[in-house]
């Protein structure tokens, strides 16, 4: 008779935490095959068409970059919120705020143009997510309350106020009654990065800055040390004089910020104007991005990806292949599956006990 | 009847031949041999991390042993669970209870028993046992208004009432004053003339000699000695325990030394409201502490030692700035860190979670306690606060070679380290900034004794060189050793200290119980 134990590790292998996303990538490609074949696919060529031809052809990987930049965005700033048990749920309603306050500028006042008017827009954008994140983070430090909750439902409060303002004060008066803003001008367009071979622009850029100063500031500094002894032990964190009331505020506005930017990102790089719907839910998948990449800035560039192409291979197999796009959704659990696999690996081991004495003494 | 159990010829109660448990590469018990008589009181004596706790389990079902046998009333038996072992007649009495503060003394019991025995019938009957073996325990009570003694009379009701052959318990008094210590061993002695024997397990040495018929001593998962512990001294059980002679405490005869120094910490009237469903109230307590001197808080676990720690720390606020004085400075309203900068330090109670962070390494958990007072050491890059780790991993070897922490890895999590080396890296990350304030709450629950001995002698050393330290322990032993002044705490009040010249272990123990509130000598050592 066998049994399995499940043992902590004295000490996880460094490297192994660096491998772990492309080892559950590998994983998640034998067990895709595997699907295929179960499909009466041929899993090499289902394989290649879902997530190897997206990468073929450059306008699809400019696709990739515009998916990946608001996903990476928020789940950096989501890492901050996890690490120091402050569950932001909300992101998605922080995103549109942003987006709201970042396009005041280029719809309330489309003469006021210049180099400056970006830059403006990008903090307003930043402000305004920094904004709708403060409410839960008051109500959690102020009274106790349950910011999963409260974030969550700001959320569709968010939602149902942008549908208002595009519907109502911020119409188009020449767009045909449609429920659009007016196209931004010129100098409130954010640029695409290499406009002569596609679309993706700059939000893809601010997003790998933003991780790496997050990264930074998380593995460098003794704010980073805060967040991490807050996370994991709230009364170790008093002993050491950090305050989590403080800190609650500090990860909200972080994420706020970069969810915020996000929606700016979304609204001016992506789309031109502001419409009744700028998201189509990046704030919850950054959810499942940020843990991907383990709450690691840099990690969460790679999950970032994977789930953009994710996305986009989930849209190719429908056309090529004739299967549901709901095959995407297979794959981000496939894929989630076996990241918390590798993830409990590093830190755990699994032994196998033989209780071949136990048996005996039984016998006896 | 003595005799015949002595010499061995009637069949014992429970006999392990060659149990041994192996977790990992980690031998925790090695082929040991135990034989309990009937009617015996029988020792189990050892360090922590003798095995006395992995063979306690596997005798009583919780663990399987992955060798050996053990015989029951002479019959080979495989303990397969904890509810196995009690249906054989094997009765556990634990360290820790396992009781609801919600429910009444006869709900907890209730929940215990295997058939459905009504309410009633079970109150009826923990009375009956209560009364008959000096227990006395209201079956109606709601054990969160219980005593810690009231709550192990329950525990150990609850396990007479499965009527058992044999009762194990764990570290017994460890929770109790020495007077509900005293009415523990006349219980145990009478369970012992109605023929039931006991496996008592405990590392105090005189309570062994004065209850015990036998000891088994475990020193590093083997037997090293199975012996009468009448016929044996304290010193040298302690030396089978330890394989050693243990460290002797060394102190300066000049003990009224503290009395020319400065009073480098104060509590003035400290009064708090209990801060959730658990916590204890203070009631205006004071106390003050020279340089030079080490006081020694006394008292039972829950009498709000924890609350009086946090509240000096810091980690818990006053009104007034003068209630908590460090050094002549105001500190009520000021936060640990603050009053870390002037010059106090502190090692709470519970290692991991609150002193330090379990899967953080060691060298994070130095900087946890010491990123304010350190900064220069320890950060860098002016307002960007870099974390220095060059400056952290010398200072956590300094740390390391001062105390002797022995580690498996060369900068290991804080939770694997076992819990003495842990106490004496947390202790050392305090002695290594020179504070001339100390407060320890409990600075060796749970280490073995020579690690005990080297976090007393640094405890020492350190008041003798001039700081005011104050101890808060439940170890009378461990408080007689250090202090120069003893002070109890009952039901969140701090009784008046008594300088250790005119203090015994009944006043104290009266002191802990609360009879005395203000000693007669009330001026004595105090300013």
């Amino acid at each position: 008779m066998m049994r399995i134990e499940i043992v902590k590790r004295p000490q996880h292998s460094a490297l192994f935490s660096a491998l772990s996303p492309f080892i559950a990538l590998l994983l998640t490609l034998i067990a895709g095959a595997v699907l295929f074949s179960i499909l009466g696919k041929n899993p090499v060529s289902a394989l290649y068409s879902y997530f190897i031809e997206p990468l073929t052809e450059v306008w699809s990987i400019h696709e990739l970059l515009i998916k990946a930049a608001p996903l990476i965005l928020i789940a950096v700033g989501l890492s901050v919120c996890f690490l120091s048990n402050n569950w932001n749920i909300g992101a998605e309603g922080q995103l549109i705020a942003g987006g709201i306050a970042g396009s005041i500028l280029p719809v309330v006042f489309p003469d006021f143009q210049g180099w400056y008017v970006l830059p403006l827009m990008l903090l307003l954008s930043m402000a305004g997510g920094m904004a709708y994140a403060t409410i839960p983070a008051y109500l959690k430090v102020r009274f106790n309350t349950n910011e999963i909750l409260t974030s969550l439902m700001l959320v569709y409060v968010a939602q149902l106020f942008l549908d208002w303002l595009v519907r109502g004060p911020w119409r188009n008066p020449q767009g045909y009654n449609f429920p659009e803003t007016v196209q931004f001008n010129e100098s409130a367009i954010l640029p695409a990065i290499w406009a002569e071979s596609g679309r993706a622009h700059w939000g893809f850029i601010l997003a790998l800055i933003a991780a790496v100063i997050v990264w930074f500031m998380l593995s460098r500094t003794l704010n980073g040390f805060e967040i991490k002894v807050l996370g994991r032990s709230a009364r170790a964190g008093r002993f050491a004089g950090f305050s989590a009331g403080k800190l609650t505020f500090f990860a909200f506005l972080i994420s706020g910020a970069l969810a915020g930017l996000a929606g700016i990102a979304e609204v001016s790089g992506a789309v031109g104007q502001l419409r009744t719907s700028i998201s189509p839910g990046y704030g919850f998948t950054a959810i499942i991005v940020a843990f991907l990449g383990r709450l690691n800035p840099l990690g969460i560039i790679a999950a970032g990806l994977v789930l953009a192409l994710s996305y986009l291979g989930g849209e190719a197999a429908q056309i090529s292949l004739g299967i549901s796009e709901k095959s995407a959704r297979i794959f981000q659990g496939i894929i989630l599956f076996f990241v918390l696999a590798s993830d409990t690996l590093i830190y755990y081991r699994i032994r196998i006990v033989s209780r071949l004495s136990d048996t005996a003494l039984k016998g006896a | 009847m003595k005799e015949k159990r002595i010499n061995g010829s009637e069949t014992p109660l429970l006999e392990a031949d060659k149990l041994t448990k192996i977790f990992g590469t980690l031998k925790a018990c090695d082929e040991i041999d135990l034989k309990i008589g009937t009617g015996e009181i029988h020792s189990l004596l050892g360090e922590n991390g003798a095995g006395k706790s992995t063979l306690v389990k596997m005798l009583f079902g919780a663990l399987q042993p992955t060798s050996g046998h053990i015989k029951w009333k002479g019959e080979a038996v495989t303990v397969t669970s904890p509810a196995m072992g009690r249906s054989l007649g094997i009765g556990m009495v634990f360290q820790h209870f396992s009781l609801f503060d919600a429910l009444t003394a006869a709900e907890n019991i209730a929940l215990s028993l295997d058939e459905k025995t009504p309410l009633d019938t079970i109150a009826v009957r923990a009375r009956e046992i209560g009364e008959a073996y000096g227990l006395p325990v209201d079956p109606e009570a709601l054990v969160g208004d219980l005593s810690v003694g009231e709550r192990q009379r329950i525990e150990i009701i609850r396990c007479l009432l499965q009527n058992p052959d044999l009762i194990i318990l764990d570290e017994p008094t460890s929770v109790l004053t020495p007077q509900e210590a005293d009415l523990l061993f006349v219980t145990l002695e009478r369970l012992r003339s109605e023929g039931k024997s006991i496996l008592y397990i405990s590392h105090r040495l005189e309570e062994v000699r004065r209850l015990c018929d036998r000891a088994t001593v475990l020193r590093h998962g083997k037997v090293v000695s199975q012996c009468d512990p009448r016929a044996e001294t304290a010193a040298s059980l302690a030396r089978m325990m330890v394989g050693s002679d243990i460290h002797v405490i060394e102190r300066h005869p000049d003990e009224g030394a503290g009395l020319q120094q400065s009073l480098l910490v104060e509590v003035n009237g400290l009064s708090q409201n209990p801060r959730g469903p658990f916590s204890v109230s203070l009631h205006d307590v004071h106390l003050s502490v020279r340089g030079g001197e080490i006081l020694g808080i006394a008292g039972v676990a829950g009498n709000g030692q924890g609350e009086l720690f946090e509240a000096i720390s810091g980690e818990v606020l006053q009104e007034r700035p003068g209630t908590i004085r460090i050094r002549g400075n105001d500190a009520g309203r000021i936060g640990i860190s603050a009053r870390r900068k002037l010059g106090a330090a502190f090692v709470p109670e519970e290692r991991l979670g609150h002193g330090a962070v379990p899967d953080m390494s060691l060298t994070n958990n130095l900087l946890l306690s010491r990123h304010s007072t350190d900064r220069k050491v320890f950060l860098s890059g002016g307002a960007l606060k870099l974390v220095a780790e060059s400056g952290l991993a010398s200072a956590a070897k300094r740390v390391v070679a001062k105390m002797d922490v022995r580690k498996s890895a060369e900068n290991p999590d804080a939770s694997a380290l076992s819990g003495g080396n842990l106490q004496k890296f947390l202790i050392g990350r305090e002695l290594d900034r020179n504070p001339s304030v100390m407060i320890v709450n409990q600075p060796t629950w749970g280490v073995d004794a020579g690690a005990a001995a080297h976090i007393r002698q640094a405890l020492v050393d350190l008041a003798r060189s001039g700081s005011a330290v104050i101890v808060i322990s439940q170890d009378l032993d461990e408080l007689f050793e250090i202090s120069d002044r003893i002070a109890a705490m009952v039901h969140g009040r701090l009784s008046e200290s008594v300088p250790i010249k005119e203090m015994s272990r009944e006043r104290v123990g009266l002191m802990m119980g609360g009879a005395e509130h203000a000693a007669p000598q009330a001026s004595a050592g105090v300013a």
